[in-house]
């Protein structure tokens, strides 16, 4: 291709060339059509039509987070972008690398309430990193390029770039990507030297250390993730991981206490509590993971290492932060560890293991399965054990079966691991999976879903059928937004106000309707089975698996409660009432 | 002080003058709950497209530090200066005031603006427009006296401060 004689559409293609772009997600409309022309006449870049734009953005995600690409998206003005918005705003809220091309109505029109106009840009101001409007065809290739290294550079995030159909039709230069991004955007990558050293010489000093550890860590990338992972084996600290940190240290490692926070494990909230060092690496004390602040880690000196230095002292004031890139301030805290021969006490470091294996042994995860009726709990630890030994991604929906597949999927390695944890978006699920599973064709890919969440993209199967992706929908059909059944119990007398899963689909007979493969499942003797066929069948399957509809997600810390009052079980419920405060938080 | 005590800061943000980014400023401030007392902008380089905003809030020194952050992370903020906390700044804000009276009251009027300094920009038989420079707290002191005086419009620009001494934002 020349660059002269380009027009704007031909400029974009390029650039997503450029920029190694070669799998997009989208919808066609009235305003991107010239990008779809060009789309047509080339084989550079594949574009997956999906069903509905929500699903592109989704699509992307699962992508972008099984590769540590930007995935990319592309969809027409008006309707298109309003359907993209929830999708950009999960993607800003787990810091997802996305670049999202909203076509809009030619520049003249801009104003006029033309059809299919939407102010894209002001509407998608709050739910993005950065978003460009681009009313001039000479800055098209630059702006375009900018927005890769914004998307990918830094805290990594969304950025739109809406661009009017004129600009896509008349001519614009193209100039090749550059290696810097914008003057005024230059994350700081490297923490200050005397931070890191402060950071060593407090944890040298630690008696009951902790490293708490979150999706920046898996963002930062493998090579990170492996060096914390044997910064964490040298001392023997223990270690606990957020939602979205799930994979970025060995599941599996005796020095893993599991997940933290409001459906984490006992263990590692009690340790969260008592802990007297907290290394907190790529995570940003959520309010699902601090539970109420002011009990939250009380005797505890802090250490926070994050990229974006809004998340320093934002929910909680930390004493040292190391504002820097995970494995690059990783590396440095090794090295000066080493340099000084630090060591800890090991004495003290046995004591407090000690105490966590106390705390262990209370078995929070535990289950009683008796009988023919499946407990979902059982059926995700079936799943984990006839699917860990395979190339196997785990993508979720939002609810208690995301929480039980957090609890009983143990992932070994990052980027395995993909499921809505900032915004909580149901109907994530289905659609990243398509996303991963573009981008890892062999794989085995699962999405782990409930009979509710599926439905909200449920259209997607259609997409699944035309590009023949064998993609594994589990679903934990206990006929009630378990999550809302759950909190209505608990906190609401009872009281199942519309969370009724209510006139569901025969999910067997709608896998048939759209060429995939339908099995269902509610005895215990053929939970293996039905898992091991749906692995075997080459295609699309949806497992409509019935479990014990009154199961609840346990160990539990309520809203407004502190780490060390969590409920363990339904027979902790009586004893300590939801406080007020408590109830108005979500 | 304590750490939890509400403070006013003054806060100089240099901006790409591009579309939008002072949609972005607003829309973070009104999003994430801050205050905006006071809130000016304008073009201050020509060459280089920059604008200075700059911006009075008030916030525990954790919600100063959260606001300083937050706009230092907005892709087209070049720099975020709290001019509160860096040292000595001045700070000047402009008013356009319009009085309407006759008699004692108009006397007494152009009386107070002489000793505030303000100029009368507009005159009619009944009314002044005056115009005055200064801090907030003066400002606010002029109006007060000229409400009795029959205050009838003020316009006000917001405050705009810079750092004493030579050393540039």
């Amino acid at each position: 291709m020349a660059d002269q004689g380009m027009n704007g559409a031909q400029v974009v293609l390029k650039a997503l060339v450029d920029q190694g772009v070669t799998v997009i997600f989208g919808y066609p409309g009235g305003a991107v059509l010239p990008l779809y022309d060009e789309l047509f006449k080339q084989n550079q870049i594949r574009h997956i039509l999906v069903r509905h734009e929500q699903a592109a953005v989704h699509a992307a995600e699962g992508y972008a987070r099984s590769t540590g690409k930007v995935g990319v998206v592309l969809v027409t003005s008006g309707p298109g972008a309003t359907n993209a918005v929830t999708g950009l705003l999960d993607a800003l809220c787990d810091s997802v690398p996305l670049v999202c091309l909203t076509g809009q109505v030619p520049t003249h029109l801009i104003g006029n309430d033309a059809f299919q106009e939407a102010d894209t840009t002001g509407i998608t101001r709050p739910c993005t990193k950065h978003n460009y409007l681009v009313k001039d065809g000479a800055k098209l290739a630059g702006v375009l390029h900018e927005a890769f290294y914004v998307a990918a550079h830094g805290r990594p995030g969304p950025v739109v770039i809406d661009l009017p159909k004129d600009i896509l039709v008349g001519p614009a230069p193209y100039v090749a990507p550059s290696r810097s991004g914008p003057k005024s955007y230059r994350p700081q990558m490297e923490a200050e030297p005397a931070g890191v050293a402060a950071a060593a010489a407090l944890i040298a000093t630690a008696k009951r250390p902790l490293f708490y550890i979150g999706g920046g860590v898996v963002n930062s990338g493998p090579v990170a993730c492996a060096a914390l992972t044997a910064l964490i084996r040298r001392t023997g600290i223990p270690c606990t991981q957020t939602l979205m940190g799930l994979g970025a240290f060995p599941g599996s490692d005796p020095l893993s206490i599991g997940m933290v926070g409001m459906h984490g494990t006992f263990e590692a909230n009690w340790a969260m509590h008592d802990c007297d060092v907290m290394i907190c690496v790529g995570a940003r004390f959520d309010d699902r993971v601090t539970g109420r602040l002011n009990a939250f880690a009380p005797n505890s000196k802090k250490v926070h290492i994050d990229i974006d230095p809004s998340s320093i002292n934002k929910n909680v004031a930390v004493d040292i932060p190391l504002v820097g890139d995970v494995g690059t301030v990783v590396a440095a805290l090794t090295k000066q560890w080493q340099a000084k021969s630090y060591q800890l006490d090991q004495a003290a470091l046995a004591d407090w293991w000690a105490r966590i294996r106390t705390w262990r042994a209370k078995d929070c995860l535990h289950f009683s399965q008796s009988g023919q009726v499946i407990k979902p709990q059982y059926a995700i630890e079936r799943l984990y054990q006839l699917t860990k030994d395979r190339d196997t991604y785990i993508t979720t929906e939002v609810g208690q079966h995301q929480m039980w597949a957090a609890q009983f999927y143990k992932f070994e390695q990052p980027n395995r691991w993909m499921t809505s944890g900032g915004l909580g978006t149901m109907g994530y699920g289905l659609p990243a999976a398509m996303g991963v599973q573009i981008a890892h064709p062999d794989a085995l890919v699962i999405d782990i879903a409930g009979e509710a969440s599926i439905q909200m993209n449920i259209q997607e199967l259609s997409t699944l059928g035309q590009y023949r992706l064998p993609v594994k929908l589990f679903i934990l059909n206990n006929q009630y937004m378990g999550m809302v059944r759950q909190w209505q119990e608990l906190m609401h007398g009872g009281r199942y106000s519309e969370s009724y899963s209510d006139s569901l689909p025969d999910f067997v007979k709608l896998a048939d309707a759209y060429g995939a493969v339908g099995l269902k499942v509610d005895k215990l003797d053929d939970l293996d089975s039905a898992i091991t066929e749906m692995i075997s069948v080459p295609r699309a399957v949806i497992v409509d698996c019935r479990v014990d509809a009154k199961e609840n997600c346990f160990p539990m810390i309520p809203s407004g409660a502190a780490h060390n009052e969590m409920l363990l079980g339904p027979g902790d419920e009586a004893e300590q009432p939801m406080s007020d405060d408590g109830m108005v938080l979500v | 002080m304590p750490e939890s005590a509400v403070k006013t800061h003054t806060i100089a943000v240099l901006v790409d003058d591009e579309a939008g980014v002072l949609a972005r400023v607003i829309g973070l401030f009104s999003g994430r709950g801050y205050n905006i007392e006071s809130l000016t902008v304008a073009q201050v380089d020509r060459q280089q497209k920059l604008s200075r905003i700059t911006i009075v809030t008030s916030g525990t020194l954790m919600v100063i530090e959260q606001i300083k952050a937050q706009l230092a992370r907005l892709v087209p903020v070049h720099k975020v200066a709290d001019l509160t906390t860096l040292g000595p700044s001045v700070a000047r804000e402009l008013a356009l005031i319009k009085v309407v009276g006759t008699g004692d009251r108009r006397v007494e009027a152009l009386r107070i603006a002489d000793i505030f300094r303000a100029r009368a920009v507009d005159s009619t038989n009944e009314s002044f427009v005056f115009e005055i420079v200064g801090a907030t707290d003066k400002l606010d002191a002029f109006i007060g006296l000229m409400e009795p005086l029959g205050l009838a419009d003020v316009s006000r620009t917001g405050v705009v401060a810079i750092a004493r001494g030579p050393n540039p934002l």
